[in-house]
């Protein structure tokens, strides 16, 4: 594992070489070295993620299409742009992203939280449960969200089943993927069950960074239990918080392996979040220029609320 | 994780009991998922879709019989006329009126989810590794701004940066390729790497590498045998989540990849069987799918934090 290969190459060629080449090569600035040791995974980035991304800057001026490679490319100006951000049927799509994102910020910061305050008593065996709880978040969101359709089934599926059980109605009386009023709620308990563990996670680190001295000198003051988390546990734990809601804020924007696979945005388009929206567009209509726009519209989104947020980090940070 | 066994900071017992029975109810009801695949895919079919959901039952082969094969119906007289059945499979499957009619395309799948996984991570490990060391060691103009690209790369939709790949590979032939796939998450992974390795090669101590420089190591010799050994560790840990990541991926996959590069998170959604989704099969593939990932995630657990939050958070 640790012998990679390509500093062996490196060397080998280096030794390789005649004396008078082999000289400039061994002694080469380190400024040089540098450059040959970070080029290869920027020139990596900037051929499949800025080139394709500028690519999709330039369609999103046309009114190209994918399934019609022949046709003349024309450009089209901001029309793109105007009918997106003109376009009433996208805020459903908006709309149903920011239900999911903030519903699940939400519980699972809350869940999380009070998970990893928990986990900190540090009871018997706390390590061993501690990993059985970060599991759900290693597992693939999309082989996994496809077995909740099964979970979900109305008439057999275990869900409806417990449900039933704990709360005395009939299993059929319900249909979390199939009604429009239950199907948003449907993935937000799946993305909670898969990633309350990650906010759990970066909580306990939060937590078990506060020094035994603040709490030491909070009791010498016979500061309440109750004052000790409002005035040290929570404040010292919150730049964690916070950086678990970027992360979550991030990634469930961009959310598409999991709803896709669970209700692919339906009922009607309940449950349509960006997304998918954005692969019907692209791969079922075939708008591509359309399409486009969209993405860097949503890029930007995400860019300018990350941004935000990480200066509101930073202030929270100094504090 | 050392805590000094300080009498006021150590929560009292009654507080300790009531947090782990919390804490054990909520892992236990959080397992019931995965307990449920494992059982499901031990199920006959017509078991999977009892109700009241069984609890107990007899297990059956019959999940992983149709994850691995492909079935048609025949008619019981034809089945009376063939030899007897070779194997298990055989048996189960013709118990319902089935005949195997072939390997299904499972395995080729799965092995291509690790040609692919296994792939884009030594070449992510590899160019992260370097980079790291390079942005550990030398003074980079403008590493910051950099490092943060490297890092933003992260936050672009996947649908959003597919539409100019899937038109870009279709125009080089790497559509539907193991190189293809192997090149892209290879992209979406390098970041994750250097970042990490930054984390890890920043903690070995520079003089290490400088005391062997003076013992007359050229710099590429002082990396490769003083800087590597000691990051093993991390370098490792890293490995593993950019095999997870490429293990799981499924955006990408089902967009650019539809047959001989396909891998199995687009695969195991679509096993169907007779009149609809064959969910034993599914289970069965679900969890051949998720027993590496859950193996690991045990061996991870004291770098899990790190590798999730890019290294930004430590413990």
């Amino acid at each position: 594992m640790a012998d990679l290969g390509v500093p062996n190459l490196a060397d080998r060629l280096a030794a390789a070489t005649p004396e008078t080449i082999a000289k400039p090569i061994r002694g080469l600035s380190d400024r040089a070295l540098a450059w040959l040791f970070i080029a290869p995974s920027i020139v990596l980035l900037l051929a499949i993620n800025i080139f394709p991304l500028i690519w999709t800057i330039y369609l999103s001026f046309t009114n190209y299409r994918a399934n019609r490679p022949n046709a003349p490319i024309k450009g089209v100006g901001i029309d793109n742009y105007v009918s997106i951000l003109t376009d009433a049927d996208v805020w459903q799509p908006m709309q149903a992203t920011a239900h999911f994102v903030l519903w699940t910020i939400l519980i699972e910061t809350v869940l999380g939280f009070g998970l990893a305050f928990l986990i900190d008593r540090k009871f018997r065996g706390h390590g061993l449960w501690t990993t059985i709880i970060l599991i759900p978040m290693m597992l693939s969101p999309a082989v996994v969200g496809n077995f909740w359709k099964f979970i979900y089934q109305p008439q057999t599926g275990l869900f409806n089943y417990l449900i039933g059980m704990l709360t005395g109605q009939s299993a059929s009386s319900f249909e979390m993927i199939g009604s429009v009023r239950l199907a948003p709620w449907s993935i937000i308990i799946v993305d909670v069950w898969m990633w309350t563990p990650y906010v759990v996670l970066i909580c306990l680190a939060g937590l078990r960074s506060i020094p035994d001295y603040i709490y030491e000198a909070a009791e010498v003051d016979r500061a309440s239990k109750w004052r000790q988390f409002w005035t040290i546990t929570l404040p010292m734990a919150l730049p964690f918080i916070m950086l678990a809601v970027l992360f979550r804020g991030i990634e469930n924007f961009k959310m598409f392996d999991m709803v896709n696979l669970l209700t692919s945005g339906g009922p009607g388009s309940t449950t349509e979040v960006a997304s998918i929206t954005l692969k019907r567009e692209a791969f079922e209509s075939w708008r591509t220029g359309y399409s486009s726009a969209f993405a860097i519209i949503l890029f930007v989104t995400v860019f300018g609320l990350a941004n935000i947020y990480v200066k509101a980090l930073n202030q929270v940070k100094s504090r | 994780m050392t805590t000094a066994a300080h009498s006021v900071v150590e929560p009292s017992p009654r507080s300790k009991a009531i947090a782990g029975t919390l804490v054990i109810l909520y892992a236990v009801i959080s397992m019931i998922p995965l307990v449920w695949i494992g059982m499901t895919a031990l199920k006959t079919p017509s078991d999977a879709i009892a109700y009241p959901p069984k609890i107990i039952f007899t297990p059956s082969m019959a999940g992983f019989c149709d994850l691995f094969t492909t079935q048609s119906r025949q008619t019981e007289d034809y089945i009376k006329t063939l030899p007897p059945p070779t194997d298990t499979c055989d048996e189960i499957t013709r118990s319902r009126g089935l005949v195997t009619a072939g390997p299904s395309n499972f395995l080729p799948r799965f092995f291509n989810s690790f040609i692919i996984a296994f792939g884009s991570t030594f070449l992510a490990v590899a160019l992260g590794t370097l980079a790291a060391y390079g942005f550990s060691r030398f003074k980079v103009p403008m590493a910051d701004d950099l490092l943060f690209f490297i890092l933003s790369t992260r936050m672009m939709p996947p649908i959003a940066v597919a539409i100019p790949i899937y038109l870009m590979y279709r125009e080089l032939g790497l559509s539907d390729t193991h190189l293809g796939m192997i090149l892209l998450y290879t992209a979406v992974n390098v970041s994750l790497a250097v970042w990490l390795m930054k984390g890890f090669i920043d903690e070995i101590p520079r003089e290490y590498e400088e005391a062997a420089m003076i013992d007359g190591y050229t710099r590429l010799q002082a990396f490769r045998k003083v800087v590597l050994p000691q990051a093993a560790t991390g370098i490792a840990a890293t490995a593993i989540f950019c095999l997870i990541f490429a293990w799981n991926e499924y955006a990408f996959a089902v967009l650019l990849t539809s047959g001989s590069a396909q891998t199995a998170p687009p695969f195991i959604p679509i096993i169907i069987g007779e009149g609809g989704q064959d969910w034993p099969a599914v289970a069965a593939g679900t969890t051949l799918f998720l027993i590496p990932i859950v193996v690991f995630t045990v061996l991870l657990r004291k770098h899990l934090l790190r590798g999730i939050t890019f290294g930004a958070v430590r413990k």
